[in-house]
């Protein structure tokens, strides 16, 4: 197994369980479970284990392994330097080789299996890929300036689906010049990286590597940052240059453009980091600058915010998977309490994941007359 | 009898939060130390005092042991399920439930995280802090209260037992105690005037009784703190620096550590002193007072202050350090653990001298180290040695090295504080007679069916 050389290094002294103010759990799966065996650490240790054959492969040990949401707290807060940068490396390397041994949890095969087969998690045809577009002016990429990536969430889940429409139509109204492509995209494979798939993974990438070079491509937006992260960081290195951009950081900087009606009330949002976007790239601005410029709103910070916030859960290909599953303690459901400690009227989202995931919370903690979750772009396209 | 065992305990605490699955049981049967792993039957997780009750009433029905356990990073291996049995993790109580600024105390479950708390008081009550120990901040504050644990305000506080202010505990018998003047008023501020029953649950390795509640005590936190590094080369100087340096009774921690690495730290003896104060005036004054206290010693230029930039001291003051969890990445091998005696404070050079010998002689990673207790009332004295967990030989010698420490700690005078299952034995070897065998009564008035930890506290 690829980085197996590190797993005894691990002195599971736990600063990977917490945000680094301490707060509270900070590890979805460890807080979902409670169990040392779904912490960063009882992780390490066990596969240690495993390769050792000292414990066998098993349905939970996949489930402890699968669980992981990827979310990047342990690599951000883990004690030891440079060690710590490899932690989920080590950890998409387990899951590999619990895909090669065949011990998969039944949903991660069905997830692989619908993406292998239609190259999305929805098993939906391609033919289709267009319909989030309905009613919509967005023109066929051709010669503009940025591709707009929609991703699967964005193409094939209804409330994804109102995101990319929102996001496209703030783009518009920002003067962006883009266009989209449509039947010829597959995946973005971020989450098929993260669950250790790393052939498909890359056979993803390459098909859609060669779509948008075909079309000479050179500057994307993309919708969720799960694709962000793959084609900025991963993409390059299977033949795929780009200038890739989330969209918060394109409409960061276009929002002085934009007539606001003042009319709406005021109200108070708290802004959730999704992980892509936030560890694993490290912009934890752009969001909250749209935020900053629409007149009317006060940001409020929840007590783990930026390098310190609490993952949705639906990383590592759980939004698809649910290994995670619900709780009281799911991080959706404690993140929605936590904005409303906040003081939120609104818990804002900038990925169509994370707004699915709390959205749900909310309405499993009948939060509905308490707190709203809003993607930015809705919150902004609301008060223009 | 597993199959039941798990059954009865999912019924009890929901099926989620009970496993008897190869992973858990291995993952618990060893903490992060040297101590051989001892694998319980079943892992549970409460949420509140009345699971821990039903729990601790079905281990007894089917005599089965059961093992309280915190964060587990004891090292020592406190948390084994040496005889099998239950591991009661108790970190899914974590709720503070008060916080009495006025009296200065706060009242948690007993497995609320190190963490946990001091992220509350900075949120909830900035004008108070509690004493963190060296643990990584995911340790609780029931189990370091149990162990003795120290800290950041030790030379102010004493040993957090010393901080105790009183206890909820779920007896072996399955009944619910308090301890403490909670036990009258239902108010947590003083273990005093009563019969001080809370040493009851206090250093017996949770062989008496599962806390489920504590009061601690808190202290002001200062607006300016400020760490000075004092540093000599002679160790036979360091009891009366360290008593001239707790005289002004200005410190709230006061930690010295002999280090080989960094290269500049090797052969010398430093003492770390934080302290802290309202105002910047204040914080000169106690400065002074400080310095004062050790200037014959600077005069005679046999010893002095290191001088420190600021980012170097932002580092000193990181509460909790990350330094100490990072000593276990020395060899590149995730291991370290540490002999840590308590002490008269004359004993300094001694323990000093006898941990270079017995790490050149096991040929150890080392780091030595101390943290004062009280106004130099005690001293606990580490031998912490680091090892490779995937070298069988390199474990054996840090074991073998921590085997020597605790027996070299024992004839200078000093007790193994937390001590591994073999130094309890030796402990006990030098007891008093009638001591132990009020322990033994005790437990066996408290605990008649035998099944709180057993192997601990044992001959």
């Amino acid at each position: 197994m690829e980085h197996e050389e590190i797993l005894h290094r691990c002195f599971r002294c736990g600063y990977c369980k917490l945000p680094g103010n301490y707060t509270d759990i900070n590890c979805p799966s460890y807080l979902s479970f409670r169990f040392e065996t779904y912490s960063p650490g009882g992780r390490m240790w066990l596969l240690r284990a495993w390769l050792d054959k000292k414990i066998p492969a098993s349905d939970r040990f996949a489930e402890i392994m699968f669980s992981c949401a990827t979310c990047g707290n342990c690599v951000e807060h883990c004690a030891f330097p440079e060690f710590r940068d490899r932690l989920l490396l080590a950890f998409i390397a387990g899951k590999e080789a619990f895909l090669d041994a065949g011990q998969v949890p039944g949903p991660v095969r069905d997830y692989l299996t619908k993406i292998q087969l239609h190259g999305n998690p929805y098993g939906k045809s391609v033919k289709k890929s267009a319909q989030w577009l309905d009613g919509l002016d967005v023109a066929v990429f051709f010669d503009q300036e940025y591709l707009f990536f929609a991703d699967d969430v964005g193409t094939w889940d209804p409330r994804g689906q109102e995101i990319a429409r929102s996001v496209v139509t703030l783009l518009q109204k920002a003067g962006i010049s883009f266009g989209v492509i449509t039947e010829a995209l597959n995946s973005d494979g971020n989450d098929v990286k993260a669950i250790g798939e790393t052939p498909l993974f890359e056979e993803l990438a390459e098909k859609n590597i060669k779509v948008l070079n075909d079309k000479n491509v050179k500057k994307i937006i993309t919708l969720s940052p799960h694709s962000f992260n793959a084609l900025k960081n991963d993409y390059p290195a299977l033949g795929g240059q780009y200038q890739v951009f989330h969209y918060t950081q394109v409409l960061a900087f276009a929002m002085q453009g934009l007539k606001f009606s003042g009319k709406e009330p005021e109200v108070k949002i708290a802004y959730h980091d999704p992980c892509y976007l936030g560890r694993h790239n490290t912009d934890y601005e752009s969001a909250r600058m749209m935020l900053r410029s629409v007149p009317g709103i006060t940001l409020v910070e929840m007590d783990r915010n930026r390098k310190n916030a609490l993952c949705c859960g639906g990383g590592g290909g759980n939004f698809f998977t649910d290994i995670l599953s619900g709780g009281d303690d799911s991080s959706a459901r404690v993140r929605v309490r936590e904005a409303v400690d906040a003081g939120a009227d609104i818990l804002a989202a900038a990925c169509p994941m994370c707004a699915v995931m709390l959205e749900d919370a909310v309405k499993a903690e009948n939060l509905d007359d308490i707190i709203q979750v809003k993607e930015v772009s809705e919150i902004v396209n609301q008060r223009l | 009898m597993t199959t039941d065992l798990i059954n009865r305990l999912g019924k009890i605490v929901g099926p989620r939060f009970v496993s008897g699955e190869a992973e858990e049981r291995y993952l618990y049967s060893m903490d992060p130390g040297t101590m051989p792993a001892a694998a319980p039957d079943a892992v549970v997780m409460p949420a509140n005092t009345k699971e821990v009750q039903q729990i601790v009433a079905l281990a007894n029905e089917l005599n089965v042991p059961i093992v309280p356990m915190g964060a587990g990073l004891v090292l020592s291996g406190l948390t084994r399920a040496l005889k099998g049995g239950i591991i009661i993790d108790m970190k899914r109580m974590n709720h503070i439930i008060e916080v009495n600024p006025q009296s200065r105390y706060a009242v948690v479950e007993g497995g609320t995280s190190q963490g946990m708390l001091k992220a509350y008081l900075k949120k909830h009550h900035p004008q108070l802090k509690h004493s963190m120990p060296d643990a990584p901040p995911i340790a609780t504050m029931a189990g370091n209260v149990c162990i003795h644990g120290s800290g950041h305000l030790s030379v102010l506080g004493g040993s957090h037992s010393d901080m105790l202010t009183g206890m909820e505990v779920v007896l072996p018998s399955g009944e619910i105690i308090r301890t403490g003047s909670c036990s009258v008023s239902g108010e947590w501020f003083a273990r005093s005037p009563l019969p001080d029953l809370s040493g009851l649950f206090v250093g017996w390795a949770g062989t008496t009784g599962i806390v489920t509640k504590l009061g601690i005590k808190l202290f002001p936190n200062y607006k300016h703190n400020d760490v000075l590094i004092f540093v000599a080369e002679d160790a036979d100087l360091m009891p009366e620096i360290i008593s001239r340096l707790t005289n002004t009774q200005v410190a709230e921690d006061m930690t010295p550590w002999m280090s080989p690495k960094p290269a500049w730290a090797k052969g010398f003896l430093h003492i770390n002193i934080a302290y802290g104060a309202h105002t910047k005036k204040e914080l000169t004054f106690k400065r002074n007072l400080l310095q004062a206290s050790v200037r014959e010693y600077i005069d005679q230029k046999i010893a002095g202050f290191l001088p420190l930039p600021p980012p170097q001291k932002g580092r000193f003051l990181e509460i909790p350090s990350p330094d100490l969890a990072r000593f276990a990445d020395l060899r590149k091998g995730g291991g370290f653990e540490y002999v840590g005696a308590m002490m008269a404070i004359e004993h300094f050079p001694e323990a000093y001298r006898a941990g270079l010998a017995i790490a050149e002689k096991f040929n150890v990673s080392y780091s030595l180290g101390a943290r004062i207790i009280g106004a130099g009332h005690c001293m606990m004295f580490f031998f912490a040695y680091a090892f490779n967990r995937a070298d069988a030989e390199d474990v054996k010698r840090a074991s073998d090295a921590l085997d020597a420490t605790n027996t070299a700690a024992l004839k200078i005078g000093g007790i193994p504080w937390k001590a591994e299952q073999p130094a309890q034995k030796q402990i006990i070897g030098k007891m008093d007679p009638g001591t132990f065998s009020l322990m033994n009564r005790i437990r066996a008035t408290l605990d008649p069916n035998g099944i709180m930890n057993p192997g601990n506290w044992e001959i």
